[in-house]
């Protein structure tokens, strides 16, 4: 079986809008949660959000003038931008006239920019359906953003785009993997994206999910492991990341950023404790042993668990599950954060923003802080020690990192990177 | 408003839709919208909705087959906009 490497690395995400703002911000804990006027206008009971600041300016960098004066799914434009700059990260040049047979693009979502679906909506609604143009279906379709990514750098292998609500967009980069590694492709841009889509983040408070308690000071609202963590926070964005056949990518002297070891993806059936909403521990703890076995990852090597960890009740079960499948407890624990802390709950494009750095701490050498989480939640505790948990960043090697994330659905991925 | 004028504000809501800008140099009224100009013939749909309102005028499915040449097009608007007038 072929190997694979990530060479090329974009991200948009509410704390960083291109790779070196957000290794930088990861590093010192800065938050990217602010306070949404619209939510508040709404009535709803949560106010904060992530919403990347992506100034306007540099999307004239990456789109024609008529593509641009249609665009309006965020989706769409932040997958783009963090695929355009995974491209370019990884050494290789957008070509206008050739067809890239070889290489592909699977690029997932959860949904598509509600925004846009609701100005399509009531124009219809308002009889003047000619007024909309030819530019919707392109802009709420599934695999919009990969078609819209297939055409920006000439794509000829497979483009498509998956969905399984938040494991989306590690699932993604694990549907890439399988396809380089079978040798359908030699090269795939992989990744995920989630619009900035309020009517969406209100039915997730209409679910009492997300959390309420944090109104005044966004930048605390997002709290994974914390005896006071009450809910998520939604946020958006976009990662990317190039993978690539080993070989190839060492033979054009390529930056190699981390391999990927193996991977596993299932489901808990949404039986034995999982529902459409919560995984089924046993389903989680099956995703996690058999990442184990196929990446031929021991768990004593284990430098750093990047988990799914969304700031709500479930975190005390994710970390029982990690501590369970690894047998490391106390102490002896890998260290482990949640890069939610500081950007909130990207839902579809959480598994390749998470993963971007997840890459990063091991490419660069260090662990970035799980902030907010000054007071663990007791349940935790009594399974592994505190100081697993970094409130500052710790410089160290960093050789071997498992990434997982779970969905609505009772659906699991996880992923091992190494050096 | 005269000829000149329409074909101005004509080729302005033309002008995003053309890639590569050099084509504009050189056009006439005998000028191709998706032979010369390379606009896609998918986006044809949207140069009209963008005349409707640039000249506040209704252009039927029936008139946008014949939207085909710059000259074409200046003179459908044309037509449209003295139909309006009449019919006001």
């Amino acid at each position: 079986m072929r190997r694979v490497v990530v060479t090329g690395l974009g991200v948009v995400a509410p704390n960083g809008v291109d790779v070196p703002t957000f290794t930088d911000s990861i590093r010192r804990g800065q938050s990217g949660i602010r306070m949404i006027p619209q939510l508040m206008n709404w009535n709803l009971g949560c106010w904060v959000a992530g919403w990347p600041q992506l100034e306007e300016g540099v999307l004239s960098a990456y789109f024609t003038e008529n593509t641009l004066k249609a665009l309006k799914s965020t989706n769409v434009i932040y997958g783009c931008v963090a695929a355009t700059q995974a491209w370019l990260d990884a050494g290789l040049t957008i070509n206008p006239d050739t067809v890239d047979w070889d290489t592909g693009c699977v690029f997932g979502t959860t949904s598509c920019d509600t925004t846009v679906m609701r100005e399509a909506v009531n124009t219809i609604d308002r009889m003047e359906s000619r007024r909309l143009g030819t530019r919707f279906i392109e802009q709420t379709m599934f695999s919009g953003v990969c078609a819209y990514v297939g055409g920006l750098l000439g794509l000829g292998n497979q483009v498509s785009a998956n969905a399984s609500a938040c494991a989306t967009g590690t699932e993604s980069i694990l549907l890439a993997y399988d396809r380089i590694r079978h040798g359908y492709a030699n090269r795939m841009v992989a990744g995920s994206a989630e619009s900035a889509s309020p009517h969406i983040w209100a039915a997730s408070d209409a679910m009492r999910i997300i959390t309420r308690r944090s109104n005044q000071t966004p930048e605390t609202a997002s709290r994974p492991m914390s005896a006071t963590a009450a809910g998520f926070v939604p946020s958006s964005g976009a990662g990317a990341l190039i993978l690539e056949e080993r070989d190839m990518a060492i033979a054009r002297g390529a930056r190699i950023y981390a391999e990927i070891r193996g991977g596993y993806t299932n489901s808990g059936g949404q039986r034995d404790g999982g529902t459409m909403t919560a995984p089924s521990p046993a389903g989680v703890r099956r995703c996690i042993q058999r990442t184990l076995e196929l990446s031929e990852t021991s768990p004593a090597d284990i430098d750093l668990v990047c988990g799914h960890l969304t700031s709500t009740f479930a975190d005390k079960v994710e970390v029982r599950s990690w501590a369970t499948v690894l047998d490391r407890w106390g102490a002896d624990f890998p260290y482990i954060n949640s890069l939610k802390s500081m950007i909130g709950h990207c839902l579809g494009a959480a598994g390749s923003i998470e993963s971007v750095a997840a890459i990063l701490q091991l490419h660069h050498g260090f662990i970035h802080p799980s902030i907010n989480c000054d007071d663990p939640h007791p349940d935790i505790e009594a399974l592994i020690s505190p100081s697993r948990i970094p409130a500052q960043a710790v410089e160290q090697e960093v050789n071997t990192v498992i990434k997982a994330n779970f969905g609505f659905g009772d659906v699991n991925s996880c992923i091992v990177f190494t050096k | 408003m005269s000829p000149d004028v329409l074909r101005e504000k004509f080729v302005a809501i033309l002008t995003p839709y053309i890639a590569d800008k050099a084509l504009l140099t050189g056009l006439n009224n005998n000028t191709h919208l998706t032979k010369d100009l390379h606009i896609n013939s998918a986006h044809v749909v949207d140069v009209v909705i963008d005349t409707e309102v640039e000249f506040d005028i209704e252009i039927d499915n029936d008139s946008i087959d014949h939207m085909t040449t710059v000259g074409s097009c200046v003179e459908l608007i044309r037509q449209k906009m003295l139909v309006d007038v009449v019919a006001g």
